[in-house]
């Protein structure tokens, strides 16, 4: 036997329901009179013509991007690489960092310098340093995209392990306590329980941190790799336009916002699942 | 009968504040021993330190006669051997319920996964929460998942059952569920040494009772005898007070 809602529910649903389109329809109409405004003010601005000659020409912007996604795929192979690399790179140095016992206390001291000075040094300087330095110690050719994945792991995994060991830290000491009870090792404790919650506090950070990368690997071109940026920068000087950058600055955005929404949605999703702020 | 446990002359202290001053007690086999003692009279800390979560200062510890205070044993193994059952029940939030039961049956005593859960949903069947194997420790009540917590303690056969507090975070109308629980483990047979507030509990379930007070063993003795005629004055000051 299911609950048949009164007459009093139904009127109520049934307004609900109508306010609900209505206030859908008004978002409609306001963002539409709200672009119509912009773009007609920027249409009646004198020297908008020759900005958008400059920056929007469609013309442009077709026949570069071939050349632009060509080396848009090279800046997404060095991501793929590097999230693998700082990934690894960074739970190793969060784990030297948390060992306690004074036994450790020099591999932690080690850890924690390399954090403090990759965290300091401006990326291009490490660019230079390490993918201009490495070349010439060697005296062999090295590919640029593995200098610059190495310099993206050099950086980003001073950053990411401090994001990590945060989370470590956050993680109940009696969660700990419980595990070690049950006879786990403290290797164990960290795989089975420390880890796995530490990830789930520190998701959103750890997206930005993967959000900010997308974008660092943009400066591999310093390295000569013919990327996305160094692609637009020939298709500059070819057609004397600026609508290259454009084109390879929109495909980067559209490589952020999947990753910045499915933050949003995997926070929401373990919220639901464990409701993390009742659990002391 | 011989001695489970035994804990001779343990001495703890954090930093200059000495919490355990030399305390003996020993565990038969099958025996239910309560630890009764105000607030901060450290038994918490004696059950953390007997098994070695926290290093103890002076003192011998025999578990099933292997002096378990050396420190050349492997304490994991040691830890293993034990179950402990928290006053927060400490559940892992990342894990289901039947995640939570098998852990350490997987992990440290490598039973296969299959065998491991089978073994978890009699146990979770028998305590009344075969239904939420598959739930995240949140969805339980707080008596359901001090029970969890208690299957999780026992799923491995301990040879010792330490448990703190256990229903003192619990609401009233929850605690009775987890008292029968240990009440059905104790006739069981299992050896269980368990610091509480209960005293009706120990009372009813314990053999022996062991009051704590500023880090010694003040006084020790049947549970019916020392309920009924506290021998020492700062033993019967304490009942009053509880009974007042
Ligand atoms: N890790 C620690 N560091 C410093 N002091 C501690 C630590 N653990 C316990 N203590 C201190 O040791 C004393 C005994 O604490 P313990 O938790 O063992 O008491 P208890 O008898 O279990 O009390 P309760 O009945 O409130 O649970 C307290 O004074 C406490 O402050
Ligand atoms: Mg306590």
């Amino acid at each position: 036997m299911t609950h048949q809602p009164s007459e009093l529910e139904l009127d109520r649903r049934a307004f609900r329901s109508r306010r609900e389109r209505r206030s859908v329809l008004v978002a409609i109409a306001s963002t539409l009179a709200f672009a119509v405004i912009v773009w007609a003010t920027l249409a009646s601005t004198p020297g908008w013509a020759i900005v958008q000659a400059a920056f929007f020409d469609p013309e442009v912007a077709l026949r570069s991007l071939p050349r632009v996604w060509d080396g848009f795929l090279l800046n997404l192979q060095v991501l793929g690489m590097s999230v693998v690399t700082v990934g690894v790179c960074a739970l190793f140095l969060a784990t030297l960092r948390t060992l306690p016992g004074a036994v450790f206390f020099p591999l932690r001291v080690l850890a924690a310098a390399y954090t403090d000075v990759f965290r300091g040094l401006p990326f291009i300087i490490v660019l230079y340093l390490f993918g201009f330095g490495i070349p010439t110690l060697t005296g062999e050719r090295v590919p640029p995209i593995v200098l610059g994945t190495l310099c993206i792991t050099l950086t980003y995994s001073a950053y990411v392990s401090e994001v990590i060991r945060a989370g470590i830290e956050a993680v109940h000491p009696s969660q700990r306590l419980a595990a070690r009870a049950l006879g786990l090792s403290y290797a164990q404790t960290l795989r089975r329980v420390v880890l796995p919650q530490a990830f789930r506090k520190i998701t959103p950070p750890l997206m930005n941190d993967f959000v900010a990368m997308q974008k660092d690997v943009g400066l591999i071109s310093i390295l000569g790799a013919v990327d996305a940026v160094r692609a637009a920068q020939i298709m500059n000087a070819q057609t004397y336009n600026f609508t290259p950058y454009v084109v390879a600055g929109i495909l980067f955005i559209l490589l952020a916002i999947p990753s910045v929404r499915l933050t949003d949605w995997y926070t929401a999703r373990l919220r639901q699942r464990e409701q993390m702020g009742s659990i002391v | 009968m011989s001695a489970v446990l035994t804990a001779s002359g343990i001495w703890k202290a954090f930093g200059d504040k000495e919490v355990l001053r030399g305390i003996s007690l020993e565990l038969e086999a099958n025996e239910v021993v309560a630890l009764i003692g105000p607030s901060g009279s450290g038994k918490s800390t004696l059950l953390r330190c007997l098994n070695l979560l926290e290093p103890i200062d002076d003192g011998q510890i025999l578990l099933g006669g292997d002096d378990i205070s050396d420190p050349r044993v492997d304490a994991d193994g040691v830890r293993a051997r034990f179950g402990v059952v928290f006053q927060h029940y400490n559940l892992f939030p990342h894990l289901s319920v039947l995640d939570n039961v098998t852990l350490a049956a997987r992990r440290v005593h490598r039973m296969p996964r299959q065998e491991a859960e089978d073994r978890a949903m009699r146990w979770l069947e028998r305590i009344g929460l075969a239904d939420k194997a598959r739930e995240h420790p949140d969805r339980l009540s707080g008596g359901q998942q001090q029970r969890a917590a208690i299957a999780r303690a026992i799923m491995t056969d301990p040879e010792v059952l330490l448990l703190d507090e256990i229903t003192s975070a619990l609401d009233p109308e929850l605690v009775g569920e987890v008292l029968d629980l240990v009440r059905e483990l104790a006739s069981d047979g299992a050896t269980i040494l368990m610091a509480t507030h209960e005293m009706a509990f120990a009372r009813d379930v314990a053999h022996r009772v062991l009051f704590l007070d500023g880090g010694v063993v003040v006084e020790e003795g049947p549970a019916r005898e020392l309920f009924a005629a506290p021998r020492e004055p700062r033993t019967r000051e304490f009942l009053a007070r509880l009974s007042a």
